[in-house]
This record gives structure tokens, C-alpha cells and sequence, in this order.
């Protein structure tokens, strides 16, 4: 099950979902909003999503996850709206018999959908700048999700 | 209204969206394929965006450039995204 949602993810039961007696591994990913990209403070992040397509795409994502991956069940939820430092942006959770198929749908849902989600996330600063990621300074990673860069 | 004529649905995101100062629109257009209505607009409203920095939806679908639009179709060009 992919989803967008606007409420903080730290008001939802992400796990709960997961729970289930043949699982004996359970990895969870969690991507949160840091204060520092690029030598810039981060103050806050703003994201935007096509909501249509981005559920559409996401689950197509978790959809291949289970047909790559021996995984009992994958789960993730992606933040829309302006979040603040520390705030929980993207969570990704899977379960499965053993714990390397786990790890690895897990990395490749992450992988996936930082490539392919229609979301966008504009940076705020602390000196009062701002822009979007990859379109006003396309060089430049990203501070959400696990600070990787996204390409 | 001549027969190339058509009016499509436009959504816009993120810089696109500043850019435009809208979030939706629609447009009357001769393009024959998203790929010249994107020139079109770019022109038009000084997109800094290249093409070649996009990808593009027809009615909830990724497609190509090279898609033909028709009429009634809801469009969105999709500046480089950075989810998660």
C-alpha cells in the first residue's frame, strides 16, 4: 500500500499494518528533514506532489517489489505539505520470512521512488533564500529522505 | 476555430507552477505533440525549464514527447522531482 498524506506521519500507526505472524524480519526506513544541504541551513521543506500520478506511480514500485523480492508485504507513506526540521518525510516498511529480502526491497523501494515519484521539495533557508531541488540549483541533493543525492 | 485547433487541461508544479503563477489552466493550442505545446509555452511565459530537464503526463499516464495531444487532454510537464 503506497499513500500520500498531509498528516504527519508521526500521528499514524505506520507499522500496524505489518503485523503478522509469518513475518520474521521487518525493516522500516525512515526519512527525515535535516538542517544543513549544501553548506546551507535548511530552516524548513516544503513538498508538492501530482497526487494522482505519484499514488499511481508508488504503487506500481511496491507492486515490482513484491514480484523482485521474496516480501510478505511492503508499506509506504510519502509527506505532502511544509514540514520542519526533524520531521518525518517519507517511511517505507516491509516484512518478510528472512531478513535479506527485507533489506534489500526496502533499499529498493527508497532507490525507486526518489527517481520516480512525482514530488517536488522546495528548501527554505534560514537567511530567508529558498528553491526548488533539482530545478532551481539542479546540481544540488537534496535534505529530505536520507540525504542522498537523488541522481 | 480551425480543426488543428484543440483545448487542453494544464496542471503545473513546483517552479513551473511559480513561474506560471498558476496551478491550472486551460489552453488553446495548435501543437500537434506535447513536445511543441511545451515549446510553445515556453516561449510564451519564459519557462527556464529545458524539455530535456522534463517529463511529461497525458491524462495521468507518463508519456513521450512525441505523444500527439488531442482534445480535452490534461497535461502536466513535470519539472525534475526529488521525493523521499
Amino acid at each position: 500500500m503506497f499513500a500520500l498524506s498531509e498528516e504527519p506521519l508521526e500521528n499514524i500507526d505506520l507499522k500496524g499494518p505489518l503485523v503478522r505472524r509469518d513475518a520474521g524480519a521487518c525493516v522500516e526506513f525512515r526519512g527525515m528533514v535535516r538542517d544543513a544541504n549544501q553548506g546551507k541551513e535548511v530552516s524548513s521543506l516544503e513538498y508538492q506532489a501530482y497526487a494522482g500520478l505519484a499514488e499511481k506511480e508508488g504503487t506500481k514500485i511496491l507492486k515490482e517489489t513484491t514480484e523482485k523480492f521474496e516480501v510478505l508485504e511492503a508499506r509506504c507513506l510519502h509527506r505532502t505539505g511544509h514540514l520542519q526540521i526533524g520531521d518525518l518525510a517519507v517511511w517505507v516498511g516491509v516484512v518478510s520470512v528472512h531478513r535479506s529480502d527485507a533489506f534489500a526491497a526496502c533499499k529498493y523501494i527508497i532507490d525507486e521512488l526518489k527517481q520516480r515519484l512525482p514530488i517536488w521539495k522546495k528548501e527554505h533557508y534560514t537567511n530567508g533564500d529558498s528553491g526548488w531541488i533539482r530545478s532551481d540549483s539542479p546540481s544540488a541533493p537534496a535534505t529530505g529522505g536520507d540525504g542522498e543525492p537523488s541522481n | 476555430m480551425n480543426a488543428d485547433q484543440k483545448a487542453v487541461s494544464l496542471l503545473y508544479f513546483a517552479l513551473l507552477r511559480e513561474q506560471r503563477g498558476l496551478s491550472a489552466e486551460s489552453c488553446s493550442t495548435t501543437a500537434a505533440t506535447a513536445g511543441e505545446l511545451y515549446a510553445e509555452l515556453k516561449e510564451k511565459h519564459e519557462f527556464s525549464l529545458s524539455r530535456n530537464d522534463l517529463r511529461v503526463s497525458v491524462n495521468g499516464d507518463f508519456v513521450d514527447f512525441s505523444q500527439t495531444i488531442a482534445d480535452g487532454d490534461e497535461i502536466v510537464f513535470l519539472p525534475p522531482v526529488a521525493g523521499g
